[in-house]
């Protein structure tokens, strides 16, 4: 996201005398120029996080193949339902937030905060929902490497090999919780710089990052929802 | 967009850029107008110095190993020492100088000059970038100071996963590290695809532009990956999550091969940029148009791409299955040939040029004999059966020095050499240079090449004592690295002298054709051109280089960069 904050001092130094869009950094011609640089900027980012999140996959189709009992009996142990409610939670998130790009393309600002908004309030509802399913899993011993010590009603997840499920699962989902947490701060800067009034239907480079972002965010999601709750 | 742009050039520019007086390196002065800087050329120098810095560092602990080395037994240091060593050397030399080493310094400096733009398209991303590799390089040093990391540059579990706790911060170093890489690709992919002058085709880009770009692919698709194995590395060591360490059902194999899925790719992010500068060079001190422009400018990308599906011929001795060796094997030759090709056009480029012995140029020579062997030596390690016998012994630390120093390290030392008059505006003593340049490429030989042959003698690496029959070769590469050393120190004598005592460059001293030294003063404008570049020729046509040589091919140097020593010969044909 540092890619794209105000380039004020540069446009300032030049005295702003010929005329062209107060976001328009210097060394680009045009705001169209600046505006598809930015998002092929994004998308390669975004396969960089792809790359990112493929280790773990592949960490996780190995074991897989290593232990299929053991990730059967343990994937047993995830409540389908919350996932299930996750997944739709970030659906609904991801329409909020391509709302929002679609009002600033209209020049509608109060109605980009509204799905804004709506979309960081989502994200919230999403990880509210992960600290419960969380919590409860702690709660009964289940910890992700040697900690691992499941207990009372979880207690018939104490076989062998169990504990790499558990692992992986943390570790995914908590490197996906991360990534949302990251997306909130992202939707509160945008919030705010939007009731500053920096995004105009010429300009809103920024809104269409971040809700790239959040795509991407969501459809990890999307697989690991399956893998790890239905499997 | 072409005709808007000629028009607006920036009055800022203009008005600087024609006095002479303003460059990018005076234009202010502060030490916060270098540490904030968005000035890619700016960017370029605090790379140079900062990998200047871990280079000497580094390359200090290689000359520790071989001091330790030149007598069987304990010579200057105890096995523990000499395995933190030799780690620590690799580290350093790999992470923190040859990945980022080209494209950080000459990259960041040249590329959106060869584009004819006036930044980078992410500038801060790309002062970031610099920040984030302090930030790695701090955590290397903390790693260092809170303990000692002997796993080799490596990292292989169960090792990695059970020694000392510093490994963590190395890991976590190397993690973060990686960002930078990755900010600089992301930022050179998007540059080259968006902000090329106009009239500035893919057909008519530098060859160094296609190196650049071809190592940006492998960065962004790459890095990643080591990325996530580092912080698997480092799970597994504070929760013990049971990944990589067999002990809790893990599989070491599975951590060699995420490594390897980065770091073979990775040799491409070091040896791609050089295969750019050893085209500039060839073309530029060749006086001839470049052989087989196409052909090298797409060896690139499918050196890039094929270097994805080769990792595993690091393993083959790790029980990775026959069938994974052999397709391994065989994917490993493939590469050979968009190598050869790149050799073979470089050679037909000088036929009937007329070559133009200057430092860089000698360098550029040294390039074609010391990566020839280090590839013709990794053909050899990609046999199956072969690399049985000589895996893990001084042929393999043979190999890839001839790749990586012989390859990556005499380009980047021409690189520097050619583009230094446009960097900082000085000239360094030709002579010195000379007398330099073949005193690194004898020390370089007498280093390494006795250690292919104590390899294939049965030496293995990371070994401090050997047997009494390896003694002569390993004193003779002993001797050798101080000759390089000598080299080296020799180098930076005369460039630091030259800062200060140097005469004036030219703006194209070279009479090159590129944009960087036909369209800018040396050193360069802060907004690098008075006027955007349009194009009308490709990078090499130095017969359509009116700017250059002057109209009507008289020869007189009419134009901006006339050479002003020896006067050069050219051909006269008008293709």
């Amino acid at each position: 996201m540092a890619t794209q904050t105000q380039e004020t001092q540069d446009v300032q130094a030049h005295g702003d005398g010929h005329g062209h869009h107060e976001r328009l950094q210097h060394h680009f011609i045009s705001l169209d120029q600046q505006f598809s640089s930015a998002k092929l900027g994004m998308w390669l980012f975004l396969v960089t996080e792809l790359l990112l999140f493929s280790g773990m996959f592949v960490a996780y189709a190995v074991y897989m193949q290593w232990y299929p009992e053991a990730f059967a009996v343990a994937s047993e142990a995830l409540d389908w339902k919350m996932g299930f409610a996750n997944t739709i939670v970030l659906l609904a998130s991801s329409l909020t937030v391509a709302l929002s790009i679609h009002f600033i393309q209209k020049g509608n600002t109060k109605a980009m905060i509204t799905s804004l908004s709506a979309t960081l309030g989502l994200a919230v509802v999403f990880l509210i929902v992960k600290y419960f399913e969380y919590t409860d899993k702690f709660s009964h011993g289940i910890y992700p490497g040697e900690a691992f010590n499941p207990t009372g009603s979880y207690a018939y997840l104490d076989v062998p090999n169990a504990v790499q499920y558990f692992s992986i699962y943390y570790v995914m989902t908590g490197i996906h919780a991360v990534h949302v947490i990251v997306g909130m701060l992202v939707f509160a800067w945008l919030i705010y710089r939007a009731l500053r009034h920096h995004f105009s239907p010429e300009w809103y480079t920024p809104v269409e990052l971040g809700g790239l972002y959040w795509h991407f965010v969501d459809l990890v999601w999307i697989f690991l929802f399956p893998l790890l709750y239905l499997l | 967009m072409s005709s808007a742009t000629a028009a607006q050039g920036s009055p800022a520019a203009s008005k600087a850029g024609n006095q002479g007086a303003s460059t990018y390196l005076n234009h202010k002065k502060t030490i916060r107008s270098w540490l904030l800087t968005l000035d890619h050329k700016r960017i370029g120098v605090l790379y140079a110095v900062t990998l200047a810095t871990v280079f000497l560092l580094a390359g200090l602990l290689a000359l520790a190993v071989r001091a330790e080395l030149f007598m069987p037994g304990e010579t200057i240091m105890s096995n523990d020492a000499y395995n933190q060593t030799f780690t620590m050397h690799g580290i350093m030399m790999v992470f923190l100088f040859i990945v980022p080493s080209i494209p950080a310094i000459l990259g960041n400096f040249v590329l959106p000059m060869q584009l004819g733009a006036k930044d980078v398209a992410f500038p801060r991303l790309n002062l970031a970038s610099w920040y984030v590799y302090m930030i790695g390089g701090a955590l290397v040093v903390t790693a260092l100071l809170v303990g000692s990391v002997d796993t080799g540059w490596t990292f292989y579990t169960p090792y990695s996963s059970s020694g000392s706790v510093s490994v963590l911060y190395m890991t976590l170093a190397i993690f973060i590290a990686g960002f930078s890489s990755i900010f600089t690709g992301i930022n050179f992919i998007v540059t080259i695809h968006k902000m090329r002058a106009p009239g500035l085709t893919w057909n008519r880009l530098p060859l160094f532009v296609w190196g650049l770009y071809a190592t940006s692919i492998v960065m962004v698709l790459a890095t990643p990956v080591i990325g996530i194995t580092m912080l698997l590395l480092f799970l597994e060591r504070i929760l013990q999550i049971g990944i990589f360490d067999p002990a809790l059902g893990g599989d070491p194999i599975l951590f060699q091969h995420f490594f390897w899925f980065y770091s073979h790719p990775a040799v491409y992010i070091m040896i791609l940029p050089a295969f750019g500068i050893i085209s500039e060079l060839m073309t530029a001190f060749s006086r001839q148009r470049i052989f087989g422009y196409k052909a090298i400018a797409l060896s690139s990308v499918a050196i890039a791409l094929l270097g994805f599906l080769v990792w595993g011929h690091h393993m083959f001795v790790s029980g990775q299955s026959a069938i994974s060796g052999i397709v391994f094997s065989l994917i490993t030759y493939l590469i050979g040939i968009p190598s050869g090709i790149k050799i073979f056009n470089w050679v037909a480029t000088m036929y009937k040029g007329s070559v133009w012995l200057q430092t860089p140029m000698l360098y550029a020579l040294s390039f074609l004999f010391l990566f020839t062997i280090g590839g013709l030596t990794g053909i050899m390690v990609g046999v199956l059966a072969v690399d049985v016998h000589l895996h893990d012994t001084y042929f393999v630390v043979g190999h890839f020095h001839y790749v990586m120093m012989g390859g990556t390290v005499i380009a980047l030392l021409g690189g520097m050499h050619y583009w230094w008059p446009k960097i900082t505006g000085k000239m360094y003593n030709e002579t010195l240079g000379k007398i330099a340049a073949i005193l690194i490429f004898i020390g370089f030989n007498t280093t390494f090449f006795p250690q292919l042959i104590l390899g294939a003698q049965g030496m293995p690496r990371r070994y401090a004592n050997y047997v009494e029959e390896f003694t002569f070769l390993h004193q003779v590469s002993t001797i050798g690295s101080l000759v390089l050393a000598a080299g080296l120190f020799l180098v930076l004598g005369y460039m630091v002298y030259s800062l200060f005592r140097g005469q004036k460059a030219a703006s194209n001293p070279w009479g090159a054709a590129t944009l960087e030294w036909t369209m800018a003063t040396s050193p360069p404008d802060p907004h690098n051109f008075t006027r955007t570049p349009i194009v009308t020729r490709g990078p090499y046509d130095f017969h359509l280089a009116d700017e250059v040589f002057g109209p009507q091919h008289t020869g007189d140097g009419a134009g901006d960069g006339a050479a002003p020593e020896p006067a050069v010969p050219r051909k006269t044909e008008t293709a």
